[in-house]
C-alpha cells in the first residue's frame, strides 16, 4: 500500500474574493459543497489513525454497515500505548494489549495498512506523517488527536478531531465544518541565542493565554518563523492547540521543499516539479486580512520553563515562581494558588533553584532528530545527576535509527540517559513510562496538566536543550550559560 | 445521536477555569475500546484523595448534588486533548448540559456529536448560576434549546446562541454521517475532478 494523495484542484476562488490568506486558499480548494442550512463539507486528504481514538469509530462503521471510503488516504500506526522497551515489548497491560489488537483487527477488516510495533516505520503519528512525506503543503489533514496541528508546519490545514468525527472521515472522507476565524502571529526579528522553537511557542502561549486562539486558525509569520527548520516549525505548530487554536500553519518555502524532496510518499519527477509550482502559491497574498493579528518581538523571548499546571503558566528560566497575589482577578489568583499547591512551589522561588527527579526528552513536540541532536550536544561529555532518572524516547523508529547512525545514542547512554524505542511514552503516560506521585519532571512534551505524566506528578515544560541541562545539573539551568563539551 | 430539546435538572457547580480533558477523564481510562461505562471515571483524580477514597469536598461527591444533570464551570472548559471519552464520561455520569463562559473547540464539537449541550453564557450569568448552585439547596435550571434560553425559578432568563446546524442536529438527534452521505454525488464528483489531474 501507499498513501496516495490526490492532486489539489488548482482552482482560483472567484476573483471578487480579493487577496486571500494561506488558510483561505486551502479551505476553498477543499470545499466539496455547501448544502443549504449546513456547514460546508470539507474534503480530507490525509487521515491519520492511532489505537486510542479509533476503536469506537470502527465499531460505528460496522454497526452501520459502512466501509472506509479511501483506505489509501488513511495512515495508521500504534503510538500512545506502546511500551518503549526494546521491540516495544512486552505489552504487560492487558487492556492496552486489547486496544492494540483491536486496531490490528480493524485494519485487516477495513483494508488499511498498519505501521505496527514491529515496523521500521512505526512512530508517533505526528512524527511519521512528515517523515514518510505523507504530510504535504496544501493538504487537509485530520487525526483523532489534538496535536494534529503539528502538520500545519508544512502549510497544510491540519486539526484534531474526536472519535465521532474519525468515524465520519473514515466513512465519507469529509467533515462538515464551520469556517474558523484567522489569526496571524508575527514574530519580528530573529530568535536570540539559546532560544528554540519550543521557547518561542511557550512564549506565545504565555502571552496570549491558553484560550487566546480558540476558534482561530493561526498562521505564524515573521523572520523568526522563516528562520526555523521544519522540525522547529513542527514544534511551533504542534503546540498551537495549547493556545486553543483550531490549527497552526506556516507557509511552505524552500525549507519545506528541501525537507520533503525524496521522501517516500512525496511526488516524484515531473509530479514533484508540478507540486512545487503549486506549493509556491500557498502563501497569504499581500493585503490579505486576518480576523486578529498579534505581534511579538523575538528579542523579548528567553529559554522558558513552566511553573504551573497549564502551558500558559510560564516564565524565563532566569525568572521566579510568580506570586498568585499579583494576579489581576480573584479567579486568576485562585487558579494560580491551586497550581502552586499542586506543584509544591512557593512564590518567589528562583526557577534555577528548582530540582528535578525525572527528565523526559520525547513526544510529538520534541522527539525529532534535530531535537535529539540539540539535547545530545548538551549532554556530550557530562553525566546525568545521580538523583535524576532521564529518558530519551525518539519520536519514531526511523528517528531512532538515524540517531544511532550518528552516535547520539552513545552520547546519551554514556551520560546516563536511558535510550528507548519510539512512542508517546511519558508525554501522557498511557504506557508504563509514568511519574510517581510527587516526582518533578523536566519534560519536552506539551502539557503540564495535573496528573498528565502520572497521578501527582509535577511537569515543567522546557526545550530539549533545557531538559538535557536539567538532567545533568539536577535543577533547571540557563542553557545560555551552558559549558558545551 | 441522542436528541436534546429541553431539559430541567439539578445544577452541580465546578468553580474552576480551564478544566482540561485530562481531568475530565484521565489517560488510564482511554484504553477501553467501548463507548460506554466511562461515568465512574469522570474527574477520577479530583474526586479522590491520594488514598483513593472519595473526597467529600469535591462537589460531585456531595449528596446535595447527587443526580445533577447540568454542570456549571468557568471559562475554557474542555481544553487539551481531543479525547471524546470526556463527553462520554460526562454523559454516562448523567450530565445533559454544561454551562460555561467558553469551551475549547474540539471538546464542544465532540459534545454535539453525543447529544450533550454546551451552553455559552456571559461570565456574569455563569457566576449567578454558579452562586445559586452553591447556595440554593436543590437549585435547578431549565436549558431550553428550542427557545435557546436558560432559566430558573429565581428570575434568570438567559438567551444563548448556537449555530443553526448544530441546533438542528441536537433537536432532531440527526446522524450527521448519514447527512454527509446524502451528498455522495458531490463527493464523488470532487474526487473525480482531483483524480483526473493526477
Amino acid at each position: 500500500m501507499a498513501v496516495e494523495l490526490r492532486k489539489p484542484i488548482r482552482e482560483r476562488a472567484p476573483s471578487a474574493a480579493g487577496p486571500r490568506t494561506l488558510f483561505e486558499k486551502i479551505w476553498q480548494e477543499h470545499v466539496v459543497c455547501e448544502p443549504p442550512g449546513q456547514p460546508p463539507l470539507l474534503y480530507v486528504d490525509l487521515h491519520l489513525v492511532h489505537e486510542v481514538t479509533s476503536p469506537q469509530a470502527f465499531d460505528g462503521l460496522r454497526a452501520a454497515g459502512r466501509r472506509v471510503r479511501q483506505p489509501q488516504c488513511t495512515l495508521v500506526t500504534v503510538d500512545h500505548n506502546v511500551p518503549t522497551t526494546p521491540g516495544h515489548l512486552p505489552v504487560t497491560d492487558p487492556i492496552a494489549a486489547r486496544q492494540m489488537e483491536a486496531l490490528r483487527h480493524n485494519c485487516r477488516e477495513f483494508g488499511l495498512t498498519l505501521y505496527d510495533i514491529d515496523s521500521p516505520d512505526q512512530g508517533i503519528v505526528h512524527v511519521i506523517g512528515p517523515e514518510l512525506g505523507a504530510t504535504q503543503p496544501g493538504l487537509t489533514i485530520v487525526c483523532g488527536d489534538s496535536h494534529t496541528s503539528t502538520h500545519g508546519a508544512f502549510g497544510a490545514l491540519a486539526f484534531g478531531i474526536g472519535t465521532s468525527e474519525v468515524e465520519h472521515v473514515l466513512a465519507t472522507q469529509c467533515l462538515p465544518q464551520q469556517q474558523p476565524r484567522t489569526m496571524e502571529i508575527r514574530i519580528n526579528g530573529p530568535l536570540p541565542e539559546g532560544v528554540t522553537a519550543k521557547d518561542l511557542v511557550l512564549g506565545i502561549i504565555g502571552t496570549i493565554g491558553i484560550d487566546g486562539a480558540t476558534g482561530h486558525v493561526v498562521e505564524y509569520t515573521g523572520e523568526a518563523v522563516r528562520g526555523l527548520s521544519m522540525e522547529g516549525r513542527m514544534t511551533l505548530c504542534n503546540m498551537s492547540i495549547e493556545a486553543g487554536a483550531r490549527a497552526g500553519m506556516v507557509a511552505p518555502d524552500e525549507v519545506t521543499f528541501d525537507y520533503l524532496r525524496g521522501r517516500r510518499f512525496a511526488p516524484k519527477d515531473a509530479a514533484w516539479d508540478d507540486a512545487v509550482a503549486h506549493w509556491r502559491g500557498l502563501k497569504s497574498d499581500a493585503g490579505a486580512r486576518y480576523d486578529k493579528v498579534i505581534e511579538i518581538d523575538a528579542a523579548s523571548l528567553a529559554p522558558f520553563v513552566t511553573w504551573g499546571t497549564n502551558p500558559g503558566m510560564v516564565v524565563p528560566v532566569t525568572g521566579r515562581v510568580p506570586d498568585p497575589a499579583a494576579a489581576r482577578t480573584a479567579a486568576e489568583r485562585g487558579t494560580a494558588a491551586r497550581a502552586l499547591e499542586y506543584m509544591a512551589l512557593s512564590p518567589g522561588t528562583a526557577m534555577e533553584d528548582i530540582s528535578v527527579d525525572r527528565v523526559f526528552i520525547g513526544s510529538c513536540t520534541n522527539s525529532r532528530l534535530e531535537d535529539l541532536r540539540a539535547a545530545a550536544r548538551v549532554a556530550r561529555g557530562h553525566k546525568v545527576n545521580p538523583k535524576v532518572r532521564a529518558l530519551v524516547v525518539p519520536g519514531s523508529q526511523a528517528v531512532k535509527s538515524d540517531a544511532e547512525r550518528e552516535g547520539l545514542d552513545q552520547i546519551f547512554r554514556a551520560a546516563g540517559f536511558e535510550w528507548r524505542d519510539s512512542g508517546c511514552s511519558m508525554c501522557l503516560g498511557m504506557n508504563p513510562d509514568v511519574l510517581q506521585p510527587g516526582e518533578r519532571c523536566a519534560s519536552t512534551s506539551n502539557r503540564n496538566f495535573e496528573g498528565r505524566q502520572g497521578r501527582g506528578g509535577r511537569t515543567h515544560l522546557v526545550s530539549p536543550m533545557m531538559a538535557a541541562a536539567a538532567a545533568i545539573a539536577g535543577h533547571f539551568t540557563d542553557i545560555r550559560r551552558w559549558r558545551f563539551q | 445521536m441522542k436528541a436534546f430539546r429541553t431539559h430541567t435538572g439539578l445544577v452541580a457547580p465546578l468553580d474552576r477555569a480551564n478544566v482540561d480533558t485530562d481531568q475530565i477523564i484521565p489517560k488510564q481510562f482511554l484504553k477501553r475500546i467501548e463507548r460506554t461505562g466511562f461515568g465512574e471515571f469522570l474527574f477520577y483524580d479530583w474526586r479522590r484523595k491520594p488514598d483513593r477514597t472519595l473526597d467529600p469536598n469535591f462537589p460531585l461527591n456531595q449528596p446535595r448534588y447527587s443526580g445533577a444533570s447540568i454542570l456549571v464551570a468557568d471559562r475554557n472548559f474542555g481544553c487539551g486533548s481531543s479525547r471524546e471519552h470526556a463527553p462520554w464520561a460526562l454523559d454516562d455520569f448523567g450530565f445533559r448540559a454544561i454551562i460555561a463562559p467558553s469551551f475549547a473547540d474540539i471538546f464542544a464539537n465532540n459534545c454535539v456529536k453525543n447529544g450533550l449541550l454546551t451552553v455559552v453564557l456571559p461570565e456574569a450569568q455563569v457566576a449567578t448560576i454558579m452562586k445559586r448552585a452553591q447556595e440554593v439547596a436543590g437549585y435547578r435550571v431549565t436549558v431550553d434549546l428550542e427557545q435557546r434560553q436558560v432559566r430558573d425559578d429565581l428570575g434568570l432568563a438567559a438567551p444563548f446562541t448556537m449555530d443553526d446546524f448544530s441546533r438542528r442536529c441536537l433537536l432532531e438527534g440527526l446522524d450527521d454521517i448519514g447527512l454527509t452521505l446524502q451528498h455522495e454525488a458531490e463527493i464523488a464528483a470532487y474526487e473525480a475532478r482531483r483524480s483526473s489531474m493526477q
